[in-house]
């Protein structure tokens, strides 16, 4: 039994009258990857800002490497090495790909305005440092040749490997990427599959928000699945595909 | 100074390119030594004065630029900050209260007092973004206004409407900018003394500003502007570095203060109006915002434009008509205007933006400008 690396305790979240979240509770394991799946409109896009601290949660709390995680200070969680990427990809569109990894390095280092200013030898080594690092991502995620482009200029596809390699630039212990082959055609969300793995094999554990069944259902180890703010299923994919409130979940309760 | 920063930019990256930049630089420097001497002995000292200013306005935007060019954080209220090292000069060498510290010790402080005051104005307004901003920061300028042109009473702080006046002149080592200094039999006019003073700090400057760039700081200033969400999920405390920017900026802004109550010897709140906050808004905005050459191409456009204007527009009319139709004044800021729309119209990107906001105004891609290069 490996270790429990992310453990989330009866996390809600209202917006007005709405139960956006309600008690979800799941764990996730070192090293696997993990899927959460679930209509439109379950959650899972509201437990992944709960989980990053871009909403404060309503109730529960999230226990991350044995400590509890804070609440609403998305800064302090990816210090604690949770990265994300976004459903509607939020990279920082004008500056080059390059800066855009740049960047997420920012939460391992340290320089401040007196290195900025007179390059001290600590602040030159950690821009060399960094520079090279952001290097390696860009190979890593297979986007090097674009490295000087803006990165308002990628192709989609591209786009969302420069998110992943930003969010790998804050050396993560898990990576949480919401529906990171949406609007990807086959060869793509083939080579997304690829570097999903190679992710997991380097040690991060992956937290997978998406609505390609056949992704989700290839790639992942274990499954939760959301609907109306309420985990209904968790377990691996072979179980959940066959669970009968999944399947009333996804096609409506008359079909099951 | 644009050679310099070329020079500067150069020197990173190639050994070749780095010894035309050095000659650049010997050659720029060797400029603006002697640009005083000219603009004295061409135009008078009336322009000098001008050119002074120029520097000082360079100063101001450039700090501005922190806060609205890397950081995106429109800030209308900007000339406070320019009072505050103004005023404090003013304050702590005159006879108003008899103090006469020396510039080294006022000047510094004028730098750590406005970005108190910098921070002070960030901190309220930390979760606005864009009008609201704007509104906060204009009213934040016009309250520091207000104060200064009030607090003659109970109490005499600021010496109201009346301002302060009979301000010690800048002076270095026990030599006073105010009078002529000679060297080794040279003469240096107090104006051309105060011309190179104020070179070598807007030159230290603009090296902070190109040196934050960057930085790791720099970065996440921008990456603030680009996508607030997305910088705090990178990591970055998008709290303290906002304030690292307000207070970064405004810290220019008191330095240029501090330089004008001494050079000027007269402080009056009439000086530090929203006109001038919005000027110098104009000036990062037009000459190409977040780009230091463009910015500082814009601080000097934007001082001696209307100077040109207010000079040139009499001699042209009465060369034309024979007699003055427009009062000069007037028409100053009408023909001033007109050149600002034009800008705007044919340069949306300011005079001389970064390469990275050219090609966002003009939508380019980049695939198109490899095939043409």
């Amino acid at each position: 039994m490996s270790s429990v690396l992310l453990d989330a305790r009866a996390i809600a979240k209202h917006f007005g009258g709405v139960k956006a979240l309600h008690d979800v509770s799941l764990s996730i394991n070192q090293g696997e990857i993990y899927g959460l799946i679930g209509p439109n409109g379950a959650g899972k896009t509201t437990f992944f800002n709960v989980l990053t601290g871009l909403y404060h949660p309503d109730g529960g709390e999230l226990i991350f490497a044995g400590e509890k995680l804070p609440a609403s200070a998305p800064h302090k969680v990816a210090k604690r090495g949770i990265a994300r990427t976004f459903q509607n990809i939020r990279l920082f569109a004008n500056m080059s790909a390059m800066e855009n990894v740049m960047v997420g390095c920012h939460v391992r280092t340290h320089a401040g305005v007196f290195g900025a200013v007179v390059h001290d030898r600590r602040t030159t080594a950690e821009e060399v440092a960094i520079r090279r690092r952001a290097e390696e991502l860009l190979h890593y995620v297979n986007i090097a040749d674009r490295a000087d482009d803006l990165a308002r200029h990628l192709s989609y596809g591209d786009q969302r490997r420069l998110e992943i390699a930003r969010a790998l630039a804050t050396d993560p212990k898990l990576l949480a990427l919401d529906e990171p082959a949406a609007g990807m055609n086959g060869t793509e969300t083939e080579a997304l599959r690829e570097l999903i793995e190679g992710i997991r094999k380097d040690g991060i554990t992956v937290l997978l928000i998406e609505h390609d069944v056949k992704l989700v259902m290839g790639l992942c180890d274990r499954v939760a699945v959301l609907d109306y703010g309420e985990k209904i299923c968790e377990d691996v994919p072979a179980v959940v595909q066959k669970d009968p409130k999944v399947i009333e979940a996804y096609l409506g309760g008359s079909l099951a | 100074m644009m050679g310099f920063l070329a020079s500067f930019e150069a020197l990173r990256h190639d050994k070749r390119a780095a010894i035309a930049a050095i000659a650049a630089t010997v050659a720029m420097g060797i400029v603006l030594a002697v640009f005083p001497f000219i603009v004295g002995s061409a135009l008078g000292n009336s322009w000098l004065r001008i050119v002074d200013f120029a520097m000082l306005y360079i100063m101001l935007a450039l700090g501005l630029n922190i806060v609205v060019g890397f950081a995106g954080l429109l800030d209308m209220g900007y000339i406070a900050f320019y009072a505050v090292g103004a005023y404090l000069y003013a304050l702590l060498a005159s006879p108003h209260f008899g103090l006469h510290l020396p510039v080294w010790l006022i000047i510094p402080a004028g730098a750590v007092l406005a970005g108190i005051f910098g921070a002070l104005l960030g901190a309220p307004t930390l979760r606005l973004r864009g009008d609201y901003l704007a509104i906060v920061t204009l009213g934040f300028g016009e309250i520091v206004r207000i104060f200064l042109n009030n607090l003659n009473a109970p109490v005499n702080i600021t010496n109201g409407p009346q301002g302060i006046s009979g301000i010690d002149p800048i002076h270095l080592g026990g030599i006073t900018l105010a009078k002529p200094i000679s060297v080794l039999g040279f003469t240096i006019p107090s104006l051309h003394a105060y011309y190179y003073l104020f070179l070598v700090l807007a030159l230290g400057i603009v090296f902070v500003t190109i040196r934050l760039e960057n930085s790791r700081i720099g970065r996440a200033w921008v990456a603030i502007r680009e996508d607030e969400i997305a910088a705090k999920s990178c990591g970055i405390n998008t709290r303290n570095i906002k304030l690292l920017a307000f207070t970064m900026g405004a810290s220019f802004g008191g330095v240029a203060g501090g330089l004008f109550a001494g050079f000027q010897g007269f402080v009056s709140p009439e000086s530090f109006n929203l006109m001038e906050s919005v000027m110098v808004l104009c000036m990062v905005v037009l000459g190409g915002m977040g780009n230091i050459p463009g910015v500082i191409l814009g601080g000097i456009l934007l001082t001696v434009l209307p100077e040109v204007f207010r000079h040139g527009a009499g001699p042209v009319q009465m060369a034309l008509f024979g007699k003055i139709l427009l009062d000069p004044e007037a028409l100053r800021m009408l023909l001033f205007g007109l050149a600002l729309v034009v800008v705007m119209l044919y340069r949306p990107a300011g005079l001389w933006p970064s390469t990275t906001r050219r090609r966002e105004f003009k939508g380019e891609s980049t695939d198109v400008l490899k095939e043409g290069e």
